[in-house]
């Protein structure tokens, strides 16, 4: 999950990475001072918002304040703002990126660094950035930040503060479970200061069993979106009329291209995961019937999710929702036979492959 | 022949008392895998399917003399099962468990590497080689003994497919779900490698998924190094395009991780990709 950046240099802070001071307001007239230039910045969990003009300088209060108003309520890549960052203005002079991630293919975590951060960053040639894996075994040493900030052309003071800051940013990563901190830019301000101007954190969701103050954060999701969280679905909506309930997500996107490959066009998808309990693919059913699509294509392979759970589910949601739009659905795998004596009055489209249930569907989504 | 599980298989049971231990430590000896002990903590001398339960899998493995672990223990307890059978004297361990924090998992996989140990997941089905073990989740009835190795970072596709191939006159030497997780032990890579030396496999099958790039080094690896026939297929040629991950993601991927990208690339290497899952069994007929 991502944390809006107040909360993200919050934790920066924490782990001893030097931010720019700052509050966050829901309206303007909550602005009663500002000490100095700020830039009054929106918060959203999305980039780009520099160049949408999400992010504004003021040098007194009436001007932060018609800042926040400004920003407050527009629309950023789909993302209505609620609040405002003001916080003190940096006098920059130089913006570097600094981030650590993980590298799937080496297994490991991984610093990235570049000496030209700031909005292109994207930009940039492949030799101006330094990936710089961390053995596991190894850990994190001094050397490593020694690296980067030779990497970045930095010496001296300098130099020790971004490999203090390499130190801190490992050590945040390994004991928040963080997937992703990135700071873009990371300041070289003109009293020599290295500070974060921006920050993202992600935290890794799988890991909020043993971090249960992110659990609580307020996350920018729609009504349904939200309902599909609290439900533990997995929930994407799409701009087509078919509704798909699979289970897993490589199925779940085979089923999405053999739509696709039969002219018709899925609407929103549910992911069932590897649930056992018919009281979840019950939900999923009733979650479906709000989204409101022309025809719902249930596919599952039954492994962990086993079909007469499904057929049990299905069945309890029929009878306490009153689903009205055609159901396909193909149910293979662990206990199929059960489900398919289970569901044999029920009303429901057989479809015995993935294709012929891709291919009915699609038929009834273009009546 | 077949690779990972066979008949030289012993297997050890982590979390074999929960529900799903239960229920497939019943599905694996149906399958034909000499299921030779279960482990969970606090609950040593009971006996589960008639199994024997230990308290660790260190007396398991030395009772029994157990090569193999499967891990079926809920995501917070997982990296203390894994590494406790790493250490334990087995030389497999198949990871079922999903939702593991890429942490723990990065945590796992570096331990078993330096010590020699394969780890096959998180977040997969498992191992299958009809006729002789599977260890994991798999559906018993999917398979059929042959010459088609497979391999796949997916679940219920992976069963899709296999489902398909054995339903055409196509069977399997051995199915290897790697798992679906940003991270994890054994690589598509990996996999082929030992494919290419197994003399019960002909072909091979490639299911992937798009997101990240272990699909383009697979074929970077298949053009240098494996002369036996790939059949593929990607998922998410139609899928919305995922949630970003900062810039960090982008600069990684530069434009690979994209079902064209991964199919341009497979095909590049000789590799016949399927539009759709029922596609696979045909192209293996057509080799």
């Amino acid at each position: 999950m991502k944390l809006f950046e107040h909360r993200a240099k919050q934790v920066l802070k924490e782990y001893g990475i030097p931010v720019p001071e700052g509050f966050v307001v829901a309206s303007p007239d909550q602005i009663t001072s500002v000490t100095g230039p700020v830039m009054v910045k929106a918060h959203a969990l999305t980039g780009g918002r520099g160049k949408a003009g999400g992010i504004k300088p003021a040098d007194t209060v009436d001007e932060a304040r018609k800042a926040a108003s400004a920003i407050i309520g527009m629309s950023i890549h789909g993302y209505t703002v609620k609040e405002v960052l003001v916080e003190r203005r940096l006098e920059i002079s130089k913006e570097l990126y600094l981030s650590i991630t993980v590298d799937r293919s080496r297994r490991c975590l991984m610093f990235m660094a570049s000496a030209n951060g700031g909005v292109d960053i994207e930009g940039v040639p492949e030799k101006d950035i330094l990936m710089l894996p961390v053995d596991p075994l190894i850990g994190y040493q001094p050397f490593v930040g020694r690296k980067v900030a030779t990497f970045l052309g930095l010496s001296n003071d300098k130099a020790s503060q971004v490999t203090s800051i390499c130190q801190s940013l490992y050590n945040l990563a390994s004991k928040e479970d963080a997937e992703l901190v990135e700071i873009n830019p990371l300041v070289v301000a003109r009293d020599g200061q290295i500070i974060a101007g921006d920050a993202k954190i992600n935290i890794d969701s799988d890991a909020l069993f043993r971090h249960s103050e992110y659990s609580r954060l307020e996350e920018d999701l729609t009504p349904l979106e939200k309902k599909a969280k609290e439900l533990d679905i997995a929930f994407v909506q799409l701009d087509g009329n078919i509704g798909v309930i699979a289970n897993g997500a490589g199925l779940t996107m085979a089923t999405l291209d053999s739509i696709n490959m039969y002219g018709g066009k899925a609407g929103v998808f549910l992911d069932l995961g590897g649930t056992d309990d018919p009281v979840k693919v019950k939900n999923a059913m009733l979650l479906m019937k709000e989204a409101g699509p022309r025809v719902i294509l249930l596919n599952i392979f039954g492994g962990i999710t086993k079909c007469d759970t499904v057929a049990k589910g299905v069945l309890e949601a029929m009878k306490a929702g009153r689903i009205a739009v055609p159901i396909v659905a193909r149910i293979k795998g662990v206990n199929e036979e059960m489900a398919r004596e289970m569901l044999r009055d029920a009303g429901l489209i057989p479809a015995s492959g993935l294709s012929e249930a891709a291919e009915k569907a699609s038929q009834v989504s273009l009546r | 022949m077949a690779i990972i599980v066979d008949d030289d298989t012993k297997l050890i049971i982590q979390g074999i008392t929960g529900y799903q231990g239960t229920y497939h430590s019943k599905a694996m000896m149906e399958f034909g895998t000499k299921v030779v002990a279960g482990v969970r903590p606090g609950k040593g001398g009971e006996a589960i399917n008639g199994i024997p339960v230990f308290d660790t899998v260190a007396e398991a493995a030395e009772r029994t003399g157990a090569n193999t672990s499967c891990v079926l223990v809920p995501a917070p307890s997982c990296k203390d099962a894994a590494l406790e059978a790493i250490g334990s004297g087995v030389s497999t361990v198949v990871i079922v468990t999903e939702h593991l924090p890429v942490n723990d998992a990065i945590h796992i996989v570096s331990v078993a590497r330096a010590k020699g140990i394969t780890v096959i997941g998180p977040n997969c089905p498992g191992v299958a080689s009809p006729g002789k073990a599977k260890v994991g989740i798999l559906p018993n009835k999917i398979f059929r003994k042959g010459d088609v190795g497979i391999v796949s970072r997916s679940g219920t596709l992976t069963y899709e497919i296999v489902s398909a191939i054995s339903e055409s006159k196509h069977g399997q030497s051995t199915c290897v779900g790697i798992g679906g997780d940003r991270v994890s032990g054994m690589s598509f890579i990996d996999v082929l490698r030992l494919f290419q030396e197994d003399g019960q496999t002909k072909k091979t099958v490639l299911v992937g998924e798009i997101g990240g790039t272990a699909e383009e080094e697979a074929a970077e690896f298949i053009k240098k190094n494996v002369t036996k026939p790939v059949v593929a297929y990607i998922a998410g040629r139609t899928a919305p395009p995922g949630k970003r991950m900062g810039h960090a993601g982008a600069i990684i991927a530069r434009g690979r991780g994209t079902a064209e990208s991964k199919i341009r690339a497979l095909e590049a290497a000789g590799v016949k990709v399927a539009k759709l899952p029922a596609e696979v069994p045909e192209l293996l007929t057509e080799l």
